[in-house]
């Protein structure tokens, strides 16, 4: 074990499989001479030079659009977005290209690409910049996504990601880039895609939480078990495919469930979750799914208004109360 | 009125700053705009600028230092003014004593948790984030208007394993909604005891769905459209059984087939058609057509639904042959072996249900007819004769007509016809 922040797991991650297949290259912007936007790429355009990593000018729709054509022709683009909030410009190419080639040309070819970058809000940048896509782009047929909260799973999934041979996002997080883990340092580290995680083991309540989110109900898990109540949380890791068996198991022996999801209400990954599970799971409930989500309101510039609108660990209690039935 | 300068946020990422460079002394008079300090983050070195004008009090932090986000880096003001609260608080936020700092963040966090406690009011999905503070239902009101038992399914479940009637459980959750732990901590002797009658619990009998054979299909079709598309209105009268019980005792005698009071009613009816021909009819969409032959369907009853054979020319057929007859096509109906052309080319049907104790009923109209006869059960009823209260015979017969063909006066001609003849056996001889 190694610990690691959350960039460097990615930049090992991208170094590893680089070193291991001349096919897979970086493209975005910033990603070679300024070593990244959040120094994600540091130090790979001295290992792998210009060809391998590539300087693109500000033009997400074109250079998505490369990457997308690349990789039809046999090679393994990743595509570094400065956030998923300007990658709506590349909508296109992801939605329509990436995630459909394979289908509409009857799998004579395939896209095998990652799409990455931070996703979501990062504090005080405006409703243009705080928007996560991550449900957004599950709902496509084709494309993965996934969106880890910890460097550990960062990496394996990253790596996962780039052997893949359909088009993948991988969201990160520009407030997570910092954030240390020890990160397992067994050769060739491998997470499959679609696999979740229990991160904490709890009889209680069943708080599932993904990315940012997840850090968020750790939380409100440990101000939880000071008043007794164990929460078990499961971080499905991936959004697409999801790992709904793992998060029914988990509510088939607690009774209740507490979805935490950083997009808005209408038809994200809370909602998704809440259906299969009364679904799947509906004699083992005791009280309603709850989520934890978004207002379904843009995001605010002022700090009072922003803190207001980004769940915290006191919703997350606020909701765990309410499905325990605890006064 | 003195003011904190805090290190303010140069770049999402960053979360302290490392003060580069001072361009400022503590005494020195600075205006809102000018560059005070270099600060490098995790990006870059940046400078910071004053938004207010004022004299430099403090300078808390010496170059090379790194600051927190929101840490206080100076104190501006007016000369000579007392700072030391601000002096205190900026030794909390930057870090003083460790066990201020625990407090200060409780601080801070029941303070979030108070600002939070107010989104209720303009979030708009309630359902979801809403807080569930004050909304405490003191109700231990189990059930809703419409008497249905509130509880989760997994206590419907638990109380179905171990044979528990919700009936007996109060409910502890939010508008006494039955949850997990009342069926835990339910105990028999603690069940509800009030004067109201005890409804034990029964467990569900399955529901079975039976696939649609085809001739469900064709009655379900053709009766909605017959009932639906054509005006029906209905004529009942009572017709005095008395005679055609004792013809029908004498006939029985010398009959080689038992002749039943529906053959007299088939018998009755079709000679009354042949003389009111237009209830013998069809609508025809653009003609009404008068039937030249009398062929009267007998309504039978099979295990699957409904057949309606016919008798050809009844009008012209003895009691014995229509007796004889339609018991033949009772039993190929029943065991299915009706031909299709034993079922087509009637002009009016009788739908009898007397052997079944029905008074009095009505029927939908067969189509392409006019008409049907829905014949009830003979009842022994007190009659008027003469004054007199006695013992009488009657049979209710409600003739099903469509308004189309046939007008109201015109069916109550042809049921006067049908009592003479059924009032007076003999008639039917004529």
């Amino acid at each position: 074990m190694a610990e690691l922040q959350f960039r460097e797991a990615i930049r090992d991650a991208m170094d590893e499989e680089m070193a291991r297949d001349e096919r897979v290259f970086l493209m975005g912007e910033e990603v070679a001479e300024y070593n990244g936007a959040y120094k994600v790429s540091e130090g790979l355009l001295d290992k792998y030079g210009f060809k391998r990593v590539i300087d693109t000018p500000i033009s997400e729709l074109g250079f998505a659009g490369i990457g997308v054509g690349a990789a039809m022709n046999g090679l393994r683009p990743i595509v570094e977005f400065m956030t998923f909030n300007f990658a709506v410009l590349a909508a296109d190419q992801i939605i329509n290209h990436a995630s459909k080639a394979r289908y509409m040309l009857g799998g004579q070819l395939n896209t095998p690409i990652v799409f990455r970058g931070p996703n979501a809000s990062a504090g005080q940048l405006g409703a243009t910049h705080s928007v996560a896509y991550d449900s957004m782009y599950a709902q496509f047929p084709g494309l993965s996504v996934i969106y880890p909260s910890e460097p550990d799973d960062a990496k394996g999934l990253l790596k996962s990601a780039i052997r893949n041979d359909d088009a993948v996002l991988f969201m990160e997080s520009e407030q997570m880039y910092g954030l240390k883990g020890e990160v397992s340092d067994e050769e060739d580290y491998i997470i499959p895609i679609g696999k979740g995680k229990i991160k904490r083991e709890g009889d209680d309540v069943t708080i599932v939480a993904t990315g940012k989110m997840y850090h968020i109900a750790k939380q409100a898990a440990t101000q939880l078990a000071k008043d007794g109540v164990e929460a078990e949380i499961i971080d499905p890791r991936t959004i697409k495919p999801l790992d709904i068996e793992l998060i029914v198991e988990s509510v088939k022996k607690t009774n209740r469930c507490i979805v935490v999801d950083e997009s808005h209400p209408f038809g994200g990954l809370a909602s998704e979750v809440g259906f299969l599970i009364q679904r799947e799971a509906f004699d083992y409930l005791d009280a309603p799914v709850r989520r934890v989500t978004l207002p379904d309101v843009n995001a605010p510039f002022s700090k009072p208004l922003f803190d207001l609108w980004l769940p915290d660990a006191k919703e997350i209690i606020d909701a765990v109360n309410a499905v325990t039935y605890r006064k | 009125m003195a003011i904190k300068i805090e290190m303010p946020k140069l770049s999402d990422t960053m979360e302290e700053g490392v003060i580069a460079k001072w361009n400022i002394s503590e005494g020195d008079k600075i205006e809102a705009g000018d560059v005070i300090a270099e600060v490098e983050t995790d990006k870059a070195t940046m400078e910071v600028e004053a938004f207010d004008p004022g004299t430099v009090l403090k300078i808390l932090v010496g170059e090379g230092d790194a600051v927190p986000l929101g840490g206080i880096m100076a104190i501006v003001g007016e000369e000579g003014e007392d700072i030391s609260d601000l002096l205190e608080e900026a030794n909390n936020a930057n870090g003083g004593a460790s066990s201020s700092d625990s407090e200060s963040e409780e601080k801070s966090s029941e303070k979030k948790s108070s600002d939070k406690s107010d989104k209720k009011e303009f979030d708009p999905i309630l359902d979801d984030v809403e807080s569930g503070k004050g909304k405490k239902e003191e109700s231990s009101e189990k059930t809703s208007d419409d008497g249905r038992i509130k509880a989760s399914p997994l206590a419907r479940k638990m109380a179905e394993d171990k044979g528990i009637s919700l009936t007996d459980v109060e409910g502890s959750g939010p508008d006494g909604r039955i949850i997990k732990r009342d069926i835990e901590d339910y105990k028999p002797s603690e069940a509800k005891k009030d004067s109201s009658v005890q409804v034990p619990s029964f467990a569900s009998e399955e529901d079975e769905e039976i696939k649609i054979s085809q001739m469900r299909k064709v009655i379900a079709r053709r009766l909605s459209e017959s009932k639906f598309n054509n005006p029906h209105f209905y004529e009942t009268i009572d017709i005095d059984m008395e005679k055609a019980i004792k013809a029908r005792a004498a006939l029985n005698e010398i009959s080689e087939v038992k002749i039943s009071f529906n053959d007299i009613v088939v018998k009755a009816s079709a000679m009354a058609l042949r003389k009111h021909p237009e209830i013998n009819s069809s609508w025809l969409g653009d003609v009404i057509r008068k039937h030249g032959d009398v062929n009267v369907a007998v309504a039978v009853a099979i295990d699957e639904g409904l057949m309606t054979p016919v008798l050809n020319h009844t009008d012209k057929k003895t009691l014995q042959q229509i007796s004889a007859e339609t018991r033949e096509l009772a039993g190929l109906a029943r065991d299915r072996k009706l031909q299709p052309e034993q079922m087509e080319g009637s002009t009016f049907t009788i739908s009898n249900l007397g052997m079944f104790g029905i008074e009095e009923f009505t029927a939908i109209i067969n189509p392409p007819n006019a008409c049907i006869l829905a014949v009830g059960a003979i009842r022994d009823v007190p009659v008027v004769k003469g004054g007199e209260v006695v013992p009488g015979k009657r049979m209710k017969v409600t003739l099903s007509s469509d308004h189309r063909i046939v007008d109201g006066a015109k069916a109550a001609q042809f049921l006067n016809t049908l009592r003479t003849m059924i009032e007076n056996p003999l008639a039917m001889m004529l």
